[in-house]
């Protein structure tokens, strides 16, 4: 490896990224492809032009924009073809166009959890099954997928389940271009590793050595040890060796582990290493100096090198990083409100105004008509003769999502109070709202300021999980979780969702909008955050959670234009009710 | 992939391995749902089960697949044949079909025959997904993302068991009775509590936690991948073994008494969970009765029961939605009081 700055994580990370490419250019099938976690910018471009020269010429990149449609991704009707032709013709979609190479996806954060089922479905089966428009095809499409992760906020991340399918993730996000140097193998090596991988053997001990890593380091999917067996038969395979030797596994276990890693292992699990090495073990000399190492150990370690400090330091506390290990199932429904609806049919009509043609469904109203026509216009035989009534339209099922949005005191007072039962009284609503296939979100206050704990989403095993873990303590920035709240709301509205907001509170603010501690301050800032919330189009409903119905609650509710309900009568009936009314109207 | 991961080589996951099995020796139970953790193999058990089901006589020429001594089930075409003398038939393999995310509707219940229609102005009607699964499984991998009017269209057709096209002039109807077959991962989303009612059995799957079985699944994986002939020829044996008990225990199946006091059991089981209908009971005696087909036992006794109590109530359960996890637990409680530890 290169020498390394122990100030800058900068090299490291640049020619970790480098290796995963040449790794993924050896073998993109295989292991699925790489997450890249990294703005637009030189750096990026200069690793994809790398990328490029690994993977032997002609072969196909394709860029997936981040709408793209059924018919482009899968592929399906080729109109101008068909109407030519006067038969269907279909058109390959890009996931098959890339059959063989790599598939791109930029903003790979904010792809659909439908959009990011159809590419998964590819990778696991190494074709495209197209049943669209009137054709059925099956279509081999054997491809990488290079994942770019823009996503600015921690919690904005690619679907898991595109994630779980690719072998690497590199962040270039601590690359500067100065550390962006020529190195990594020769693309002539990498082509020539392309052909020597069938021939890689690797023992039974590597595998079961990955294995016993993956688990001590917390990793549950199998695809994971799987990956980083063939990512060390790809590694051998560039290092020009017939067999995959400690250094390749360990370079595996560091790209494929380290980012996937939940936990540390329990210390007698590497016993031999009571310093944590804090820089990156050199495999080659490790290979060579100490060779009586249970390669379990060697393997192992090379994954921990790779953790990121911080999220040691996290993962030492015991907390999983959330971003990897919780944040899970979050994509598809905040982004499926982005569609113009779902669609439902199709009905006779012009394609004006933003409606869409559907082009099978006119063809299929000409077509009885074709011979008729042709005689009376007197046309060739092979032209298809469309009129104005045979169009058909999309029409798309609008449905306005509904997000419910709970608002949880989570302060000391509130925990003291009642806490455990304002949690079960959200898991009401919560159930509540799983017949109504309403969303949730989950926002908590305590301490000094307001968290989202749970963006909307559908899951409600996540949502439950959340509230399960809510702890509570600390003061009540009552102000504070108003204003998040207001803001989520809006948000959600820019996006056409109507937003139910329920604020569970014991209503004793203690802490003003700046963090400082007192009373009169901290109620008149959050009367004012009430105001703010009247006159917006939500429906509220402020559930008031302390023994005995408190006044500043009730006035809070009535500034904000809330109903009010004290949870010392609420029982589940009237909970529901509360929140059914409160709601604007249908649904 | 060409050919599909043997069944019997996949490690583990005992459950899942059963209710596909069971829902493979009697179709009536209603089908399959498989929840889980990512990376278990879900999708790959399903397609193993489609190389390992026996093979089917099929009525010649018959686009539905029609079983030559269907008798109601025929499609009209059959029946109208079946009055001239008896149906010439084929050995078919039993039909496995995907519906794809992102298919079309016209795909999936069929639709006019857009080349004959465009080519020679003929209207003919071209079977979609539906009527290719006639008679065998309807496989769909991530269930909880299928768009909703095609969920929609499936609970009818799989309620009835007969798909009635009436579209762009034609009006077609023909049999569908397939097993439906699901698959997906409970954080991406739930399932409509409708299509969840339509499943007979649903298992949960997680990732195996010991390291051994995880080593034998990387292992066998990897053999696979490497040499996939070589692979199937080394488990042929244990397929076809396995196969060869499906057959007989599709046989035997409704020769396999229930006696009274089996029935009496299992309508206690579902009074004390509060199942809703009695669509948990029919399929808690169904699954038991495969399952004791399966093992080659005369009647249903306690065991079978309570080895398929789980998968046939769980989902069904008048349930906090958001307490998933607890109604295996549920389930396992009542049965710990209803048989005893």
């Amino acid at each position: 490896m290169t020498e390394q700055d122990p100030q800058s994580p900068g090299p490291a990370a640049w020619s970790d990224a480098v290796l995963a490419a040449a790794l993924v250019a050896v073998d993109p099938a295989g292991l699925g492809g790489v997450c890249v976690r990294a703005p637009a910018g030189p750096v990026r471009d200069t690793w994809l032009e790398l990328l490029r020269e690994f993977l032997p010429p002609g072969t196909p990149l394709r860029r997936v924009p981040l709408h793209a449609g059924d018919e482009r991704l899968l592929g399906g009707l080729d109109l101008a073809a068909t109407l030519g032709a006067g038969r269907p013709v279909a058109e390959r979609g890009l996931i098959a166009e890339a059959d063989g190479g790599v598939l791109l996806l930029p903003m790979a954060e904010r792809i659909t959890a439908g959009a990011a089922a159809r590419i998964t479905a590819a990778l696991d089966a190494g074709e495209v099954l197209v049943e669209r428009d009137g054709l059925a095809l099956r279509i081999p499409a054997r491809v990488g997928v290079v994942a770019f992760d823009e996503g600015a906020e921690a919690d904005e991340r690619p679907p898991p389940a595109l994630i779980e399918r690719l072998a690497f993730a590199v962040d270039l996000d601590p690359v500067s271009t100065r550390d962006v140097a020529d190195e990594g193998p020769p693309p002539e090596a990498v082509h020539a590793a392309r052909r020597r991988l069938r021939d890689v053997r690797s023992t039974d001990a590597v595998c079961e050595a990955l294995c016993t890593a993956a688990q001590a380091l917390g990793i549950g999917s199998l695809r994971a040890p799987w990956f980083a067996l063939r990512a060390a038969r790809a590694a051998a395979a560039l290092a020009g060796r017939d067999e995959v030797a400690e250094a390749d596994a360990a370079l595996a276990a560091r790209l494929v582990f380290s980012p996937r890693a939940t936990l540390l292992p329990a210390p007698e699990e590497a016993p031999e290493a009571p310093e944590p090495p804090p820089e990156a073990p050199e495999p080659e000399n490790e290979s060579s100096t100490t060779p009586d190492r249970p390669l379990e150990d060697v393997v192992l370690e090379a994954a921990l090198a790779a953790l990121p400090p911080e999220l040691l330091a996290r993962l030492r506390q015991g907390l999983a990083p959330r971003s990897r290990a919780q944040g899970q199932g979050r994509a598809g429904a905040v982004q499926k409100s982005r569609l113009r609806g779902r669609p439902a049919g199709t009905r006779a009509g012009e394609p004006r105004a933003g409606a869409r043609l559907n082009l099978v469904e006119t063809l299929r109203a000409a077509a009885p008509w074709q011979p008729l026509r042709r005689r009376q216009a007197g046309a060739d035989a092979r032209r298809v003769l469309v009129r104005r009534d045979d169009f058909r339209i999309t029409r798309f099922k609008q449905r306005s999502p509904s997000t419910t949005l709970f608002a949880v005191d989570a302060s000391g007072s509130a925990a003291l109070h009642r806490l455990a039962e304002a949690k079960g009284a959200v898991e009401l609503l919560l159930a509540d709202c799983y017949v109504r296939r309403d969303q949730v979100a989950l926002l908590a206050f305590r301490g000094t300021g307001a968290e989202m704990l749970l963006p909307p989403t559908r899951s409600l095993t996540r949502a439950r999980r959340c509230l399960a873990a809510l702890p509570g303590g600390g003061g009540t920035p009552l102000a504070a979780g108003l204003d998040l709240a207001l803001e989520l709301a809006l948000n959600l509205e820019r996006r056409g969702e109507s937003v139910t907001l329920v604020v569970l509170t014991d209503g004793r603010a203690n802490i003003a909008r700046d963090g400082q501690p007192g009373r009169p301050r901290a109620a008149e800032d959050a009367l004012a955050a009430a105001r703010l919330l009247r006159g917006r189009p939500l429906a509220s409903l402020v559930v008031d959670t302390a023994p005995r119905p408190e006044p500043f609650a009730q006035r809070l509710a009535a500034e904000m234009g809330a109903v009010y309900l004290p949870l010392p009568h609420a029982d589940a009936a009237r909970l529901t009710r509360a929140v059914q009314s409160a709601r604007p109207s249908g649904t | 992939m060409a050919v599909p991961f043997p069944f019997s080589a996949i490690v583990g996951q005992d459950e899942m391995k059963l209710a596909l099995l069971t829902g493979a020796v009697d179709p009536g139970i209603g089908g399959v749902l498989v929840f889980g953790d990512r990376g278990t193999g879900k999708s790959t058990a399903v397609r193993a089960l489609a190389a390992l089901l026996p093979k089917m006589r099929a009525v010649d020429g018959c686009r539905y697949g029609c079983d030559p001594d269907g008798g109601e089930r025929l499609c009209e075409a059959c029946r109208a044949a079946a009055k001239h003398g008896p149906l010439k038939s084929h050995l078919v393999p039993v039909p496995v079909v995907d519906l794809p995310l992102g298919a079309t509707e016209d795909r999936v219940v069929g639709a006019l025959d857009l080349e004959r229609a465009l080519a020679h102005g003929e209207k003919a009607f071209e079977p979609g997904l539906l009527a290719r699964a006639n008679r065998g499984f309807l496989y769909i991998d991530e269930v909880n993302l299928l768009e909703d009017h095609l969920v929609d269209l499936l609970l009818d057709v799989a309620a009835s068991g007969e798909n009635v096209v009436e579209r762009e002039g034609l009006s077609v109807r023909h049999p569908a009775r397939f097993v439906l077959v699901g698959s997906g991962n409970p954080e991406e989303g739930e399932l409509r509590p409708q299509l969840l009612d339509r499943f007979g059995l649903s298992v949960e799957v997680r990732t195996p936690d010991d390291l051994p079985t995880r080593i034998e699944v990387v292992r066998r994986r990897d053999a696979y991948e490497r040499d996939p002939q070589a692979f199937i020829h080394a488990w042929q044996r244990q397929d076809s073994k396995l196969r060869r008990r499906l057959v007989s225990a599709r046989e035997r199946l409704s020769g396999v008494d229930v006696p009274d006091a089996a029935l009496e059991r299992a309508a206690k089981l579902c009074m004390a969970l509060g199942t809703d209908g009695l669509r948990g009971e029919l399929t808690l005696m169904r699954a038991a009765r495969a399952l004791a087909a399966l093992e080659g036992d005369a009647e249903v006794g306690d065991s079978h029961l309570r080895r398929v109590a789980p998968a046939a109530l769980r989902h069904r359960l008048r349930r906090n939605p958001l307490d998933e996890s607890g109604s295996t637990v549920r389930v396992e409680r009542a049965l710990a009081e209803q048989f005893g530890e």
